[in-house]
């Protein structure tokens, strides 16, 4: 299949390894993928701060990279921005005929993996004790749960813990984790810790912005495990 | 807005995570609790859009059982309608069950100063009126305190021996509350529902304080905001139960009564005159804004509160607001929009756990996300940081150059509790096009 890689602007900047295990992976599976390097950004940091009209431009710039790129399905290294194009493109570019097209074909890693391409075992090999964050877009927004447990649970010498208490933000919350950083903080620690308590290696995420506050607030506590989005385990073999 | 002290954020973690094994272990009773969901959303939506037919109705209805109906423009037309029916009434004390809508037209100060005592008898309610707090939860109103922060209160304020059992300062608050009672001529409650055909009103609790405050003073009178009004009594078969179990987690509160009007020839007990006060106070700039309207679908259960991280991190007093949380964030700003609640709605992860838990419906989120955009305009750093990241994430080569810059640039942001991530020394974008032209 050929497959639209679009890497929003803070996995390009701040954690590109999420990007390349997802060409990496995507590879692995024999898929041509197509790398739109003209979408930089959703416009998410801008549209979910109210100012609607800074997040347009970016917005547009973004689709018409992703339509250009002339892809079966588009693929995005975060749940967060395959969430936003989904919910709320159509919404911020109402006039724009491409948005919706490029809204259904968006896939976050593991809805692609599991929904799109019908996969549950990608051949991959992870020797750790990984516990699974639900980034919350993609949870909620996104209905994601079981899809990323199951790709996980077939990973071999993976073996896959859950926090207690089920489902907890992490208190980024993009423009909130510097307009309220206290209480980002604050929100953070008590979900660092609870993750930490399981005894994990790993805590694995679909959005590499969870996965930098709560690998943020581990290392001030002296963790010595890692942080890892998931493309980055299911590359492994 | 901060984050809590430890010790108060382990406090409310502990109610709320209470609170949240009871609720899912009765939300698992409801063959379909999306189904109910969507129902009273219906429900809501469409009593809203025939507020003003159901609000005649329902004066109708109460003036036929006796019950004098009273409109209230805005906090001070409501309060001076209490003030006049006490006056007449001849009460020095009034008894309150729990009314969130006296707090938000700050009731209580007013009656005292004016000569009235207001005796709050709900127990949570009782317990902050002591400490000369306002409630922290719509809900719980003392759910910031421990048993031993309630020990000490009433050991200061009503002797009671320190270190006294539950069972104890019990007993003291209930002693208190029986003397309030005796003393008093005037009970004062809210009202959960408005039953537009019967006239009546349905309060909903579990202290049975309520039904004493509708029965033993002679003057009743209930305040309810506008929208709390529904079409028919057999809604509250839906509504009632799905208050509880959102509210605290019980298949239906311990006492649900309805109240139809003054006492009858022909019966036993209760007051000889019944008020009720429907309170605008900025509710219908709610109403006029066909975005914003689902807001008033709310029935105060707290549910978004207690899913929500930032009032678990914060408390309900960080906000400085009558209603507490998500929904607190976005009605605030419209009702009272001349004090500068405009930050509120910004207070927020935007995770999304209180649209997963609310009873009616309410789009949280989408609220949230509206009323950012209020508030946007006015521009500040904030603005001028997010224009720079547009003209930066506009375009490709513009990108490119930010990136370069910030890792030219001597910026290491720094934080004290957290390590922040820092800009890599080979974006993506880079690593691509090394890997297609080696």
């Amino acid at each position: 299949m050929r497959i639209g890689l679009f890497v929003p602007c803070f996995v390009d900047a701040l954690c590109p390894r999420a990007g390349i295990a997802t060409v990496r992976l995507l590879e692995r599976l024999g898929h041509e993928v197509r790398f739109a390097a003209g979408a930089v950004c959703c416009g998410q940091p801008a549209f979910n701060a109210g100012h609607w009209d800074l997040a347009r431009p970016v917005a547009e710039t973004c689709i018409a990279a992703l339509d250009a790129v002339e892809a079966d399905a588009i693929v995005c290294p975060s749940g967060s921005c395959a969430a936003f194009l989904r919910s709320h493109l159509a919404e911020l570019l109402p006039d724009d005929p491409r948005a919706a097209a490029v809204a259904a074909k968006t896939f976050e890693l593991g809805e692609l993996l599991a929904r799109r391409l019908a996969l549950t075992d990608v051949g991959a090999r992870f020797p750790a004790r990984v516990v699974w964050h639900d980034a919350c877009h993609a949870l909620r927004a996104l209905g994601l749960h079981d899809e990323p447990r199951r790709l996980l649970a077939a990973v071999r010498g993976l073996e896959l813990v859950e926090a207690p208490g089920g489902a907890e933000c992490c208190g980024f919350g993009g423009v909130f984790a510097v307009t309220h950083a206290d209480v980002s903080t604050a929100i953070g620690e008590e979900r660092a810790a609870a993750l930490e308590r399981t005894g994990a290696d790993v805590i694995a995420s679909s959005d590499p912005t969870c996965l930098m506050q709560l690998a943020g607030l581990l290392a001030r506590r002296g963790w010595r495990g890692r942080a890892l989005h998931l493309a980055e385990i299911l590359a492994e073999t | 807005m901060k984050a809590a002290d430890p010790r108060l954020r382990r406090v409310i973690g502990k109610a709320v995570a209470s609170w949240g094994e009871q609720t899912a272990r009765t939300r698992a009773r409801f063959l379909d609790f999306a189904w109910g969901r969507a129902a009273l959303r219906a429900r809501k939506a469409d009593a809203l859009a025939r507020l003003p037919g159901l609000l005649e109705e329902f004066e109708r209805q109460a003036a036929a059982r006796g019950t004098r109906v009273h409109w209230a423009q805005d906090a001070a037309e409501a309060r001076a309608i209490v003030l006049e029916v006490a006056r007449r009434s001849g009460a020095r004390t009034a008894v309150k069950s729990k009314s969130m809508v006296t707090e938000e037209i700050g009731l209580n100060a007013f009656l005292e100063e004016h000569g009235i005592r207001p005796v709050e008898t709900d127990l949570g309610e009782f317990i902050v009126q002591l400490r000369g707090e306002p409630p922290s939860h719509i809900v719980t109103p003392a759910m910031h305190l421990t048993r031993e922060d309630i020990g000490r209160t009433f050991h200061e304020r009503l002797g009671v021996p320190e270190g006294g059992s539950p069972e104890e300062l019990t007993a003291a608050a209930r002693a208190a509350l029986r003397t309030g009672f005796r003393a008093s001529d005037l009970g004062i409650t809210g009202a959960n529902f408005l039953v537009a055909e019967t006239g009546m009103i349905a309060i909903t609790e579990n202290e049975g304080n309520a039904r004493l405050v509708t029965a033993l003073p002679r003057v009743h009178v209930a305040l309810a905001g506008i929208e709390k009004v529904i079409a028919t009594l057999d809604e509250l078969a839906l509504f009632l139960p799905m208050l509880a179990v959102s509210g605290t987690g019980q298949q239906l509160t311990a006492y649900n009564t309805l109240i139809g009007g003054p006492r009858a020839a022909d019966e036993a007990d209760g007051p000889e005159e019944c008020h009720v006060v429907l309170l605008d106070n900025g509710r219908t700039r709610l109403l006029a804004d066909a975005d914003a309207r689902e807001t008033l679908h709310c029935i105060r259960c707290g549910a978004c509160l207690n899913a929500c991280p930032v009032f678990r991190a914060v408390g309900g007093h960080a906000y400085g607001t009558t209603y507490q949380g998500p929904i607190g964030s976005v009605i605030t700003p419209h009702l009272r929009a001349s004090e500068g609640f405009g930050h509120l709605p910004s207070a927020s992860t935007l995770c999304g756990a209180c649209n997963e838990v609310c009873p009616v419906g309410i789009d949280l989120q989408r609220q949230l996300l509206r009323g950012r955009r209020s508030r946007a305009r006015a521009g500040g750093l904030e603005r001028l940081l997010l224009r720079l990241w547009a003209f930066a994430a506009g375009s490709e080569r513009r990108w490119r150059a930010a990136l370069a810059l910030a890792r030219w640039l001597p910026l290491r942001p720094r934080a004290s509790r957290r390590d922040l991530p820092q800009v890599a020394p080979e974006s993506f974008r880079t690593w691509w096009r090394k890997r297609e032209r080696p």
